[in-house]
Order: structure tokens, then sequence, then C-alpha cells
């Protein structure tokens, strides 16, 4: 790691203005990812600005189906929220198998789709339960928030403060993890609810998550896990690397949608 | 046996230091006025170095010097060596490429050290070593050995044309080929035994002291055999003299293989602490491991097995290509020959047998012995082969193997090995019996009903351990003997050291070889202790490693405990004014036997040391010397059987039991040896199934440098173990043990592979076996 001052922001706006004082710099919040790569050289920020001590980023409310989670709030607070698994388990579900213990109680959920990694669970649940992205600017739907892989619509010292949704009738989350990183190699969130159905992939996407509309439109009809047997993602939009070929990946994306929709 | 003695159940003594943070490993060590260093390390595959600039570097915070190869070989450092010679086939001697510890001319794999930085801080030297420019024209790479011996391939050493190292063989040739053309039956497969990375938990270390004012060297390093580094750092890289050298592994977090060697580093950091004038500390992160740790394996097979119409094996023939990276590392070179070819009899009768070997360069880290060593390679390919040809003759995988194994003892094979002992069948019902082979269709229609794939494979292994001896291995190419020392000393109040060349990485020395002398003098373990990894607190040894510890580390230490026990019974005697045929030793008491006439042993030990009353002639004190030089091999076998479950839509393989029932002759303590099978298995089904090593074949980058792209198990991906022992002693040894340190890694790889490919109906699959190559392979079939 190369040498980097630590600067601990006490609200959303001193961290904005400290932010605008630093040469390079970067909000930190678990550093699950960030701190990382720093050690291993590859990110430099001369100044890292801390945002897990903001006071209004941090907790869980729930209000009949309205749902607000700070983006503060770690992987392991949103898993155990008992508020929360009452109007919306599929999503402390996907939370209680984020990486590993260590991951998930500092890992946040503001820094997981604020970095927007393709292989992030929390992107395809934003997805597919139709979130808000609350900013210091403004409120940003999900669909719009996430603009690729490792792209977001943030600007450079907007930061996520929180994000908001309604809860479905019934929501799942099924993935199939990297042997290695256990990063999801294909994860997807199926939501039914007034609206009808969504469905979120994240993995498996070359542009980062995204919806898998023909089988929302297959669900919609017929909310069955064999509604989606004729169906298939093109090979040619997936990402293939060492651990999953692009038609492994569209494979997995089917695979794990009809448990999702089965485990609802 | 005591309750501490020979086959005791004893918790080890050691665990408690290391399960509460208390080890002491290399990088706990800290003297005075120490400086850390950082390696510049290539970024290249393959490159010519044309200049190398550090005068910045030189001029940041805190840097004590930049030091470079000309330098290095102008103070007439040597180059690393490889202490085995092998001879082609046409009588030439290897094409050993020099290897230099930084690399002054061309570097030839990514990580190649270039230079080495000292400053105050391990920061500081990591910023300056950044800041050191190294000019290189970058040549094109090969990473692996089938490209590497094409023509036209890029040429990674001067005298070795063609990248070849050598082309060896073993056997009639002749002979097999006229068996495989009057066969009735002929199997052949194309195999490839993956490149794996050790990950050693600790990783590598060094600390290089240089003491001007008595010309004295001392390195703490992670070493497998301290007394190796020192001969070879002073004896070929000119170091130091051997008596001014002293190098300590202090704990040391595992091996497998990889600490065997002496790498650039810590050579570089006992010539920097001299040239700087300051200690010099480095160790390595976890990218370094990656980069520069001695790979195992990368062996591209092919394989024939060939039956009469009996289902007699009537030959086998291997032609091998053995992928030994960008330098020949220390024992390189015996791997894919002397501890691998040889074992190609395995468990069976087979009257021809013919092994051809070719080695490369490549521009990748170079390839030894890692856990098994040659052996899981060899294991693998038969093990597969008797399997496949079971399947295409209709027979059952068991009965084949069965019909074709060796009954009469000891036996001697057609490719140089003599075989100890043993008893197959056994080992083979013990684990029919464990997985209960028979209920295997009944599980495997019950898992298609729910839409799994099941699948049941085995592997009757062979191995070779505490290679032997001395003399043999010497008139096939060795460097050195492969003898073990031990030292008893029997303290004056009766407590005893035992001073062993052995080394433990994760052993269990300290307890186990502290049994030997509980079992002998019926003192407690605790009054025991095990001194190692020291040179100059222990006599010359040869380390640990091929599973060495227990038949030639523990048989030195019991001919030490015959001499002493012979000088006490002589000092008893004749304190109790006996004959020393009548003397026993029980319970820590030395008595005439058959009387209430008895010394404790204590007591016997204070007589040695106050010599006030000794027989004539004898000299004082209780302390005793052994070395042993086994006649051969010992040779572990077994039976490891492994069902699995596959889902056919995902290709995860989900192991549902694995049984290992294995012969390691007698054992010292069956916990600890459980322990070394339980971590052998995780290592083998981590290779069948998880850990794969790949480079981008264009450039030669390590794409699986980190933990995010190389698996490495985890106790989620792996089954709990049914393991047993069946008892056939060495008579190569007085403890009659085999050793089983390697067997765990080389039996389960071909049984996992035969499951799997028994469970989706397609043999061309190879490992690791990911869900993705297994959802292929089904989709193929």
């Amino acid at each position: 790691m190369y040498e980097t001052h630590y600067h601990r922001a006490g609200s959303v706006d001193e961290a904005a203005k400290l932010m605008g004082e630093a040469e390079s710099g970067k909000y930190v919040a678990g550093g699950q990812t960030l701190i990382p790569t720093m050690k291993q050289r590859l990110a430099a920020p001369d100044s890292l600005i801390d945002l897990r001590h903001i006071a209004d980023m941090k907790g869980i409310s729930v209000s009949g189906k309205d749902v607000r989670i700070g983006a503060g709030t770690t992987h392991a607070e949103v898993a155990g929220s008992s508020d929360l698994a009452s109007v919306c388990p599929g999503i402390c579900s996907l939370a209680g198998h984020i990486g590993d213990p260590h991951v998930r109680h500092m890992g946040t959920i503001g820094g997981s789709i604020s970095n927007n990694d393709p292989a992030a669970d929390y992107p395809a649940a934003m997805l597919a339960l139709n979130a808000t992205i609350h900013t210091n600017k403004r409120e940003i739907a999900a669909e719009e928030f996430f603009v690729g892989m490792f792209e977001t619509a943030l600007e450079e010292d907007e930061i996520v403060t929180a994000v908001s949704f309604t809860a479905p009738d019934k929501c799942a989350y099924s993935k199939f993890p990297n042997p290695a990183s256990r990063y999801a190699m294909a994860g997807v969130f199926v939501a039914k609810g007034g609206d009808g159905v969504r469905v979120g992939v994240t993995g498996a996407g070359m542009d980062g998550a995204f919806r898998w509309s023909e089988a929302e439109a297959a669900l919609g009809s017929d909310f069955s896990a064999g509604a989606l047997d004729g169906l298939s993602v093109d090979a040619g939009d997936m990402l293939e690397d060492l651990h999953g070929s692009a038609e492994y990946r569209a494979n997995l994306v089917k695979v794990m949608a009809k448990r999702a929709v089965a485990a609802i | 046996m005591g309750m501490e003695g020979i086959g005791a159940r004893v918790a080890r003594k050691e665990d408690k230091r290391f399960i509460t943070g208390k080890g002491r490993y290399t990088d706990d060590m800290s003297v005075p006025g120490m400086k850390h260093a950082a390696f510049v390390r290539s970024p290249h595959a393959h490159a010519v170095i044309k200049g190398i600039d550090s005068s910045e570097a030189e001029k940041m915070p805190g840097v004590i010097g930049v030091l470079a190869g000309a330098e290095m070989t102008t103070d007439g450092i040597g180059s690393l060596i490889c202490g085995w010679m092998i001879h082609s086939k046409d009588g030439s001697p290897m094409n050993m490429g020099d290897w230099r510890p930084l690399a002054d001319k061309k570097v030839r794999y990514v990580g190649d050290a270039v230079a080495i930085v000292v400053a105050d801080t391990k920061a500081q030297a990591r910023d300056a070593a950044e800041a050191v420019k190294v000019d290189y024209d970058v040549l094109p790479a090969v990473t692996s050995a089938v490209d590497a011996l094409k023509p036209g391939a890029p040429q990674i050493h001067d005298n070795a044309p063609g990248n070849q190292i050598y082309d060896w063989e073993i056997g009639d040739l002749d002979a097999v080929d006229k068996a495989i053309a009057s066969a009735a039956h002929v199997t052949t497969l194309d195999l490839v035994n993956n490149r794996l990375v050790p990950n050693a938990m600790e990783p590598r270390a060094a600390l290089g002291v240089y003491d001007e004012a008595e010309d004295h060297y001392t390195c703490w390093t992670t070493s497998q055999n301290p007394h190796v580094a020192r001969l070879v750092m002073s004896a070929f890289y000119n170091v130091a003299p051997e008596n001014k050298l002293r190098v300590i592994a202090p704990d040391v977090g595992g091996g497998f293989g990889s600490k065997i060697y002496i790498y650039p580093e810590e050579i570089t950091c006992l010539w920097a602490s001299k040239k700087t004038g300051v200690p010099v500390k480095w160790v390595a992160d976890r990218t370094e491991s990656f980069l520069t740790d001695a790979h195992g394996r990368d062996h591209v097979t092919t394989i024939q097995m060939a039956f009469d119409a009996d289902n007699k094996i009537t030959a086998l023939k291997a032609d091998t290509i053995a992928n030994l990276g960008a330098y020949m590392s220390l024992f390189s070179s015996v791997v894919p020959t002397y501890l691998h070819a040889i074992l190609y009899s395995g468990q069976y009768v087979i009257p021809a047998i013919h092994c051809n070997m070719r080695t490369a360069y490549t521009n990748t880290v170079p390839v030894d012995a890692y856990r098994g060593a040659g052996r899981p390679e060899t294991t693998y390919a038969l093990e597969r082969v008797v399997e496949t040809a079971a399947r295409e003759l209709g027979v059952s995988p068991a009965e084949l193997r069965r019909k074709n194994f060796i009954r009469e003892w000891p036996y001697q094979t057609p490719v140089i090995l003599q075989y100890d002992s043993g008893d197959y069948e056994a080992s083979l019902d013990a684990a029919m019996k464990a997985i209960d082979y028979d209920g295997f269709p009944a599980r495997k229609a019950e898992a298609e009903a729910r839409g799994k794939k099941r699948g049941i494979g085995m592997s009757c292994y062979i191995e070779a351990c505490g290679i032997a001896p001395s003399q043999a291995i010497g008139s096939l190419g060795a460097g050195v003997g492969l003898w073990e020392s031990a030292e008893i000393r029997v303290n004056a109040v009766g407590t005893v050291e035992i001073l062993t060349g052995s080394h433990s990485h994760g052993q269990g020395h300290e307890t186990t070889f502290a049994q030997l002398v509980s079992d002998r003098f019926g003192v407690p373990i605790d009054s025991v202790s095990v001194v190692h990894g020291d040179t100059d607190k222990v006599q010359m040894g040869m380390g640990t490693y091929g599973s060495r510890s227990g038949p030639v580390g523990m048989s030195a230490v019991v001919k030490a405990l015959d001499k002493v026990e012979k000088k006490a019974k002589m000092i008893a005697a004749h304190l109790l004014e006996a004959d020393e045929s009548d003397i026993v030793i029980e319970n820590g008491q030395v008595k005439v036997a058959g009387t209430d006439k008895a010394l404790g042993w204590h007591e016997v030990a204070l007589n040695a040391y106050t010599a006030h009353n000794l027989p004539a002639e004898m000299e004082p004190g209780l302390k005793e010397t052994a070395f042993f030089d086994p006649a051969n091999f010992s040779f572990p076998a077994g039976c490891h059987i492994c069902e699995v479950e596959i889902d056919p839509d995902t290709g995860k393989t989900e192991i549902v039991k694995f049984v290992a029932s294995d012969d390691f002759g007698n054992i010292i303590n069956p916990m600890i040896v459980e322990g070394q099978v339980h971590g052998g298995l995780a290592q083998g089904i981590g290779q069948a199934l998880l850990e794969g090593t790949s480079y981008d074949a264009e450039t030669g980058q390590l794409l699986t440098a980190t933990y995010m792209d190389y698996t490495m198990p985890r106790a989620d991906d792996l089954p709990s173990y049914t393991v047993s022992n069946t008892v056939t002693p060495s008579p190569l040894n007085p403890l009659g043990i085999k050793g089983c340190g390697e067997a765990g890694a080389i039996g389960s790889p071909p049984a996992l592979m035969n499951a799997i490919t028994d469970a989706i109906g397609n043999n061309n699959l190879s490992m690791p076996a990911t869900p993705q190559k297994v959802w292929a392979a089904i989709n193929a079939a």
C-alpha cells in the first residue's frame, strides 16, 4: 500500500467537503474492495474519506412495506434484521451469503452498489426490487444508477446515503458462487409484486447487473420454474473468464432463475 | 506401550503455542539494527536486461542500498544449482541453465528477482523498489512444456537447445511394444497433471545477519532442511564458509516441499547484509508466494496399458513431457524420473514397463517437489488407466485390480524398485467395506430419482518414502546422501533432549519423537525436548521431505537410544552389582529383572555425570549420536474410494463419502497420522476438484496469482473422511514404519476423478474438475 491520508467524516456534508479538498480522494465504507486493491498497489488515492461513522447513513427502517436501508448498513445488519425479514426475507438471505463473516461485518450496502462490481450480489436485488438510490444530491432509480461494469451514475463527489424500495409480495435470490472468490458467477433475484415480476441478474452480464425481461414476461403469465424452460439468455452478452465460459454463465442464469422461482 | 509411548494417541505438545499464536516464525525474529528488503522483480516472462538505473531509488527516504546482479557476480556469489544429475538416454548430461540469484542479463519468468532494495521500513523498501528503472528488451515467452519443445519456440537458455533439459527413459521398450502389439486389449489415455501452487500458510522469509567483528553469518529462514541450506550456500553459492554460517529454521508454517529449496532471496539477504552492514529481513507477501515459490506437478502424459485375454496386465507404457519452469530448482530433475517413473508398477504385477520422460524449460516459476513429488503423477496416470480399462473391458474395477495385485514380497518391479512388504487386498477390502461398495447401485438409483448423477471411483496407490540408500541414489545422480542423524542427550537429572536432523514444519516431531523416548525409558514426554532446525545446535542432518522423518529420522533416534540404553544398563549393573544382561528399564526405573533392586532413571543419569562410581574405563556422561542410512525406500500403500454426487444443471460435484484405508506399517501416534492423512486428502482433493494454475500463453503472466482466482480447498469443499489402517510393518527400519505424509495427496486425485467420470459417463475430463468443466463434459457426453 502506498502512503495515504485517512479522514473520518462525521457527516455527509463533511465527507463531501473533504473530498473537495483532496488531491485524489476516495470514499471508503467497508473497504472490502478498495483496501485490498490499495494493498496490491493497484489504487493509490492520496486521501481516504471514511464514511463509516456517519450516523445518518446507518440503520434500517421498515414502515408497512416501505423499506429504507442506510448506505452505511453492513451486510451482517441486513442479514440479521428481523424487521426486514418480516417483509422482505429475500434480501436478508442475499446479504447473509455475501463473502464470509469478516466481509459481512465490514462491507456495506452503499459501498457494494457504489462499486458496482459485476459479480456483486446487491445490484441484482436493487434492480429486481425497483429500488431508489438516495444520494446527497438526488434520488436515482436503480436502473438508471447501474451504468455498466464498475460504473454508476454517481458524480465524483456524490455519496450514496440510502436505498429504499417497496417490499414485493414474494422474492428470492439464488446464486452460484465462483469456486475461488465465492463472488456470484450468476446470481438471480426474482421479485413478485403488485406490478408483476422483476428479475435481476448479477455475475454474468458483460455490462454488469441487468434485468432479464423475457423471464419477467414469462413469469408474469405463469409464475413457475417451468415457465423458463423455453427461454435462454444470449451467451454473447455474458462474461467469460477462467472460471466460466459465456455459455456456462448463460446456463447458470437460467438454472439460478428457476431455483429462485422454485424457492418462492 | 506406555501411556505416552509408541502407538499412543497423545495430543501434540507443540499445538499450545501454535493455536495460541505463540509460535516463533522467521518474521517474528528481530535483531538490533535490522532493516527491511524488497525485491525488484521482472514484470515480463522473458526479456533481456539492457540496463538498471537505481539512482532515483537510492535517494528515496529510508533507503540504505540498492544492489543488483552484476555486483553479486563480481563478488563471486555462485549460481543456483540442481542437486541431482540426470543423463538423457543418449548419455548426455542434462542441460542446466544458469540461474543467478539476481538476474543480471536476462529474466525468464514473471517474478524473477533483478535487484534488492534495503530500507528502514518495508514500505520504504517497496516504494523504492518501484522506483528502480529496469530497461527490458521483451522477448516472446512460452509457458507450456509441450509448446516449448516445438520447433521455433522461444529459446530460454542458450545451453538447452529447443528448451529440452533431458530426454530420459527407463524400462524395456522392445518388450513393452511387443506386449502391446500382441495384447488382447490396450487402453490408452491422454492426461494432464495440473500445475499446483504450494500455498504454505507461512510465506517464505529470510533474515540475513552479517557480524563483521566475527566475520560470521546467521540466516533465519523458512526451511525444511537448514543443514542442506547451509551446505549448499557455502559449497556452491560462496556466501560464507560452512563454519561461519549458521542457518536457523525456527517454527515453519507449512512446506509441502516448497521450502526444501534454497531460493535466491535467502542468498541475497545474507550477501546484502554484508554489503550494507545491516541485518536484512525479507518476508514474501502472498503475491510473491504465488509468483516465486516452486510450483508442483505439470505433466502431460500418454499412458497405455495392455492386457491378455484373461485381463492380466502385460505391459505399461508412459510417455510424458514435464514442465520444469524457467530454471532447474534444487531437486527438479529427480521428481519426474526417480521419484516418478520407477513407481509405474503400482500395486500390480506388470511384466514389462517403459517410461519416456522429456523435460522442458518454460517461462514459468520453477517446478519442483510438492507433497508426493512425482508419485501423485504416477498414481494419477496409472489409476485412471486401470479404472478406464475396467470400464472398457466391462469388468469391476475392484476385481480387475485384485486379479493383478502383487501378492508376494519382497517384490522386484521391472523399474528398479523392490517393494518391501504389503497386503494390497487387505486395504482394498477394508475400503470397499467402509464405503459399502456393494450398496452403490441402489444409492445411484436413489440419486437419479432426485435428478443427481452419482458415481464411485477408486485408487489403489503405492508410494515410496524415505528415499534411500545413499550409495544407490549416489549412483543414480544424487549430489547428497539421504541418511538422517540423531543425538540423545540425557541430562544429569534424567530429562532428555533429542537433537534431530529432521525438521518439523507442522508434522508433530516434538510429540512423536518424544514418544520414542517415553516408550524406551518410561519417562513422561514432558521430560523430553526435541531440538531441531538450528545448525549451531544440531549435528548435520538432511531435513524433512518425502515422508522421511518417520522411516529415516526416527530410525536414527532409535539407534541412538540403543546406545544410550546400553550405557545406562552398564552403569546400573555396576551400581546394583548385577549382570548387565539382567537389567531392564521400565516405567522410569532401571531394575534387576525379577528382583526389587532398582534405581530411578534419574539416578542412573546423575551417576553418569557425577562419575563418582562408573565401571572401569567408562567415559562420564550419557549422550549418544547415531546416523541411519536405510537399505531401501519404504512403500506405503492403500486404497482410496470416493463417492460423488453431481448436479447436472451446474456441474457441481459434492463428495458424498471418501474412505482411505492406508498401510503405513507401524504407527507411532495414530492421531497425528490421521491428521497427516486428512491434510493430504485435502490437498489431493484440491488438485482434483479446485486448484488450477493458469498462465497467459502469450505474455507468461500468472493468471491465478491470488485467491480470487486460485481455488484453495475450504472446509465446506471437503467431506468428513473415513480413514483406517491396515498394518504390514516395513522390514527395513527398526520401527517397521513406512511414512504417511504424502499418501493422502497421492491416492486421492484419481479416486475422485474416477468417481466423477463414472457419474457423468464421460472419461474426457481433466483436473481440476471445476463445475464448468464437469457441466461441459456432461453436455458433450
